[in-house]
């Protein structure tokens, strides 16, 4: 059987590529080049990351033995996930580019790719697990819930859990890196990364007016009532809970409740305003492929990093559910996932609106 | 294995392989020093610029060895930009299609105040001599066009130019890293102040190339140190490579007219072959080309899949130039002959050498047009064509 490995230069995809050979599959390493450097404002002239990462790889598909190839998916990329990315802040919208990213590059773009090649498999570094059960595929949280990605998976059908392998699911971070040393990986001891990968010092903001060349409007900061309150220095700057930075004194905390594109506007308000029992999730994927007829109650995670909260779900249609919360979340916010947990089972996710 | 990506690099030569080995071994003294192993190093140095200067029609202290050709371009553009610097010249002419070794070098002069014109190409990929002449100003110092693009393989009329720089007085540089060893070239004949070349592409050693400058140009160091090659290039000679270089060289000049004849036959084939398969399109011109260059897009067709496919299949072909770090965007060259991003996406560069066979071309056609329709049966993109919700733009 042949196995297609993402290799994005780290640890994790380097140990998942190790122990895919190991368990006897006939594996091609890859790295996607997603971006280019100076798309994400740091200059070509600097010896950058993206480059060292592909190199990264590159010397553990080798170490490995295995033939290697740099996929450019740089266009795609645009035109997807940055492209959503920036129309997501333009329309007072938080995204999460890594769900996409996995969406629409590992198991779209990438599962293509592995399909011409005639491998049966991609093989990830993520940490999450893959069981099968009466015919049908089950996507799990790792064992190892600190490291737990399940959340950014919420999107893969039937047939990618199929053709996926996730050979870290049962493993501990530590013990990858254990793997990583015995097997003299040069980046063994590289750290995990932390921000979203084509805005590497979080200045997101600096990075969507790259792309666009556009500026951002200052507008007003009201309160519920529409009083005006300040300034601010464009939409795209701030996301719903915000309160560091506003730039505005004030006797009580003051935090973004809403953002409104069409009047410029950004609603302030207290901790309190930012609490909310319902949501709504659109283009939502049910891991199984099948539509629960009644509602049902199951946990619900609305962030990358929180616990998942009670709540009772309503399929409305296709693609919609409806979430009432047992208790009321602070700063559900649009744009992020709601992803539905039935223990370490996930049911399916879609993005709140 | 089929080899035919040799604008990417190529064999080394039994000869150029042979005139190395006694340097390594037996010759390795160092040409700087005073002994006579340092002195018999240093006979055969001056030996190889000798035989170098002379099929390219200048003179042995016009050559200065480099690293390649991508040092050679640096080397001539900079020289040029601080020889025009000095005179208040501070605007340098080239091409849209040049290769990133004088693109990027022309970029780092426009950051230091240069302002830089890149002429535009035809469809074909040949530069209009006329737009040249008019493109240039009194405060012009160089002019830098390639003698054949390593993409699309279209050779430029270097002599015309050269004569119009000369009218104007502008030096003139041309990167010929493509060119030397597969079409005649005379430095003087045609109106050359300053050419790169490269060593690996007429089947010589990697990591050897040289600069012909005419007697006169004053050359700026890229590397200081010491007094090698008249102070210009410090850093021991690499004799073994040089003397490989020198082999190569001569032996590719020696049949060229040969080897011409042998590849533009293989060649035609190959495009014509090629030609058969539907939405597909020759980029470059059909007569001004290198003799061994095919470059072909094709509608609905990732380049990069293509290349997998055929690697599989024993073809070793490129999309374009190889010098992009393991990346394949879309060819700058190929945009600017017009092609649109999505077609220019779908690029297969193939290159020949002489020791390319007839049955080589005949399963490299075969294998290409099944590759093609291949992925073009799973390609939603030509699922949208083929039903007419896209329409198709090579017809």
């Amino acid at each position: 059987m042949k196995a297609l490995i993402a290799m994005s230069g780290g640890v994790d995809s380097s140990v998942a590529a190790y122990l895919a050979q190991q368990q006897g599959y006939d594996c091609i390493g890859c790295t996607m080049k997603l971006y280019h450097n100076e798309d994400a404002g740091i200059e070509r002239s600097r010896t950058c990351c993206s480059l060292d990462d592909v190199e990264d790889a590159r010397s553990v598909a080798y170490k490995l033995g295995l033939p290697f190839y740099v996929f450019n998916f740089t266009d795609a990329f645009r035109d997807t996930v940055i492209r959503k990315f920036i129309e997501s802040y333009e329309k007072g919208i938080t995204p999460n580019p890594c769900i996409d990213c996995n969406r629409y590059m590992k198991f779209e773009k990438l599962y293509e790719r592995a399909k011409i090649l005639g491998c049966d498999y991609i093989v990830t570094g993520h940490y999450v697990r893959i069981e099968e059960q009466n015919g049908k595929f089950l996507l799990k949280k790792a064992l190892d819930e600190t490291k737990d990605q399940s959340y950014v998976l919420y999107s893969m059908t039937q047939e990618q859990l199929a053709h996926t392998i996730f050979p870290l699911g049962d493993m501990r971070k530590s013990e990858v890196r254990t793997v990583a040393e015995q097997n003299g990986f040069i980046n063994a001891d590289k750290p995990d990364s932390q921000d979203i990968c084509f805005v590497p010092n979080g200045d997101y903001a600096s990075v969507i007016k790259l792309h666009t060349g556009k500026p951002y409007p200052y507008g007003n900061f009201v309160d519920k009532q529409g009083n005006v309150l300040g300034h601010h220095k464009g939409i795209i700057n701030y996301t719903v809970g915000q309160r560091k930075g506003l730039g505005i004194s004030s006797g009580k905390p003051l935090y973004v409740c809403d953002i409104c594109p069409q009047s410029n506007s950004i609603v302030l308000g207290s901790n309190d305003d930012l609490f909310h029992n319902d949501a709504i999730a659109t283009d939502f994927n049910w891991i199984s492929g099948e539509i629960p007829q009644n509602e049902f109650r199951c946990k619900v995670k609305i962030r990358y990093r929180q616990p998942e909260q009670w709540a009772t779900v309503t399929p409305t249609d296709k693609n919609t559910v409806h979430i009432v919360f047992d208790e009321a979340q602070r700063a559900i916010t649009a744009g992020q996932a709601a992803v539905l947990y039935d223990g370490d089972t996930v049911l399916g996710g879609g993005a709140i609106k | 294995m089929i080899y035919l990506d040799n604008a990417a690099t190529t064999k080394m030569s039994k000869t150029a392989i042979d005139a190395m080995l006694p340097f390594m071994d037996k010759i390795y003294g160092n040409p700087s020093s005073l002994h006579s192993a340092g002195q018999e190093a240093n006979e055969a140095l001056y030996n190889a610029r000798e035989r170098i200067a002379r099929v390219l029609g200048c003179e042995a202290r016009e050559i200065t060895f480099t690293s390649g050709g991508s040092e050679a371009d640096n080397q001539a553009i900079i020289s040029a930009a601080r020889i025009g610097e000095r005179q208040g010249k501070k605007h340098i002419i080239s091409t849209a299609i040049e290769h990133h070794a004088v693109l990027h070098t022309l970029d780092r002069l426009k950051k230091e105040g240069f302002e830089i014109t890149l002429l535009n190409v035809g469809e074909n990929g040949i530069i209009e001599p006329n737009k040249v002449k008019e493109a240039i100003r009194e405060d012009t110092c160089l002019v830098t066009v390639m003698y054949a693009n390593n993409e699309i393989g279209t050779i430029q009329p270097i002599k015309q130019i050269g004569e119009i720089c000369r009218q104007k007085g502008v030096l003139f540089h041309t990167d010929a890293v493509q060119a030397v060893g597969h079409i005649k070239i005379d430095v003087k004949e045609q109106n050359i102040d300053m050419l790169s070349l490269s060593a690996h592409k007429f089947h010589g050693p990697k990591g050897v190339g040289a600069l012909y400058a005419k007697k006169g140009i004053r050359l700026t160091n890229l590397i200081d140190g010491g007094a090698q090659e008249r102070g210009k290039r410090a850093g021991t000679e690499n004799i073994p490579a040089i003397m490989g270089m020198a082999a190569a060289l001569e032996e590719a000049v020696g049949n060229i007219d040969c080897n011409a004849k042998k590849l533009t036959v293989l060649r035609d084939k190959l495009i014509n072959g090629l030609s058969t398969i539907p939405h597909s399109v020759l980029n470059g011109d059909t007569t001004k080309r290198l003799p061994g260059n095919v470059n072909f897009c094709f509608e609905g067709i990732e380049g990069e899949s293509l290349l997998l496919l055929l690697d599989d299949r024993g073809v070793c072909a490129s999309s374009g130039s190889a010098c992009t770090s393991g990346s394949l965007d879309p060819s700058h060259v190929l945009l600017a002959i017009g092609r649109v991003h999505d077609i220019a996406h779908g690029s297969l560069r193939l290159s020949l050498s002489e020791e390319n066979t007839e049955q080589e071309i005949d399963y490299t056609i075969k294998a290409v047009t099944e590759v093609v329709a291949y992925l073009r049966s799973i390609s939603p993109v030509w699922r949208d064509l083929e039903n007419g919700k896209q329409e198709f733009i090579i017809k």
